[in-house]
């Protein structure tokens, strides 16, 4: 594989797969909170 | 006898009359790093090592990285086998609190745009001569994050290993220069003085919990090469969330993290000696990643430009420049810069989640191109 062939794949695969795990990353954070939102554990009312 | 004594005397004096001229520059480097760290407070518990290992390892005859030497033996030990970055990793995530950016998961987009800067120095890295494997060691240096560095370029490029260790420590202490004058160039006057909500979002321990393991399992099904890098951060992390091994914890932010700095920090100043390091590689290599970090900080204003343009201008672009590792250094250069322009405006704890993102992105990044050399065959699966 020449070079360059070989940087603009890992630079373009790179970012976009960096984006989209990221992305996915937010998206499970926000299921998360969903799921165990704050005022529903009695033991943290506090 | 008298020619015991010459003998004797000769002996003395062989270290001195063996000193080459590269040896005798990189002791001089060596102190300058030691300066650095001493005098001007630039990452001293890293620098201050490094810069003492450069000494030693450049002491004629003293073989300090020959077979038997000590610095040798560290060098084998932990950078070789990646033990050390791993090791700083879970101290690292053991201190890391990730509560700004649950709080505000979107912003851990703009730890994907610091990011950028990486990938965009690889191409400029091929561009200038270096091969494809020393290209991405030197290409990491933009993930702003020393231990990342150190772990990509120690399984890749170990003769690279000083040059860039040294210039992601250099340059992550240099991000308050570094990137205030490209925040200022990328926006304009109104953008800068968008005041932010404070939007209050509380997150449950649960949340907090999880979040180590589901980011380990998911990210690491995902870009399993990265999977030793994500997954000693995020133990950390649970370490710290779970709240039940606070001794763990404690060792791993302490103890452990203090030990391994120190030893990291004198088995790569041991990678300086002057054959490998006096070299113009290794100009273009300290260029090249100012380069990189000035990129990352600018992708990541431009990201946080178009979020703000996405949300009717709710957004300070300024909060993109923080989107990378260096934490929380980067967040606090992003609240001065913030207050300069309008003193109504508090984006500290917005750079703060987008920090933290960067953290995450700087670890997700390096496993992703890790992959994806991997699934390219250029590395060994």
């Amino acid at each position: 594989m020449d070079t360059w062939t070989f940087g603009w794949t890992v630079a373009l695969i790179g970012m976009g797969g960096t984006m989209l795990v990221l992305w996915i990353l937010s998206l499970l954070i926000l299921l998360l909170k969903k799921l165990f939102p704050q005022n529903a554990q009695p033991a943290e009312r506090g | 006898m008298e020619s015991a004594l010459t003998s004797g005397l000769q002996g003395l004096f062989l270290g001195a009359v063996s000193l080459t001229p590269g040896q005798a520059v990189m002791i001089l480097v060596g102190c300058g790093l030691l300066y650095l760290g001493i005098r001007k407070g630039y990452e001293p518990l890293l620098l201050l090592p490094i810069g003492f290992g450069a000494v030693l390892v450049n002491i004629p005859l003293a073989d300090m990285m020959g077979k038997e030497g000590f610095l040798r033996f560290f060098y084998d030990f932990g950078v070789l086998t990646e033990i050390f970055p791993l090791l700083i990793f879970i101290g690292i995530g053991a201190m890391t609190d990730f509560q700004p950016l649950l709080e505000n998961p979107k912003i851990i987009l703009l730890g994907a745009a610091g990011q950028f800067g990486i990938f965009l120095t690889l191409l400029l890295a091929l561009a200038v001569g270096f091969d494809k494997l020393d290209a991405v060691a030197v290409a990491i240096i933009g993930a702003c994050d020393g231990p990342t560095a150190i772990y990509v370029s120690s399984k890749f490029a170990p003769h690279m290993l000083g040059a860039v260790s040294v210039a992601a420590y250099s340059y992550m202490s240099l991000v308050p220069l570094i990137q205030p004058p490209i925040m200022r160039a990328l926006t304009t006057d109104k953008e800068r003085k968008i005041v932010m909500g404070v939007a209050k979002r509380p997150v449950s321990k649960t949340t907090k919990i999880l979040f180590p393991i589901v980011v380990t399992i998911f990210a690491s099904i995902l870009a399993p090469k990265g999977a030793p890098l994500i997954g000693t951060v995020m133990l950390g992390n649970l370490m710290r969330e779970s709240g039940v091994v606070e001794r763990l914890k404690s060792a791993a932010e302490n103890e452990i993290a203090n030990i391994v700095t120190l030893l990291l920090g004198l088995s790569i100043g041991a990678t300086m000696e002057a054959a490998n390091f006096l070299r113009p590689q290794t100009l273009l290599v300290l260029a090249l990643g100012f380069v990189a970090i000035g990129l990352d900080t600018a992708v990541g204003v431009l990201f946080g430009k178009a979020m703000c343009l996405l949300t009717g201008g709710k957004i300070n672009p300024l909060i993109g420049a923080a989107g990378i590792s260096a934490f929380p250094m980067s967040a606090r250069v992003v609240q001065v810069e913030g207050q300069k322009y309008n003193k109504k405006s508090y984006l500290l704890m917005h750079a703060m989640s987008a920090n933290a993102g960067g953290q995450i992105g700087s670890v997700i990044a390096a496993a992703v191109m890790l992959s994806v050399l991997q699934g390219m065959g250029i590395i060994a699966g």
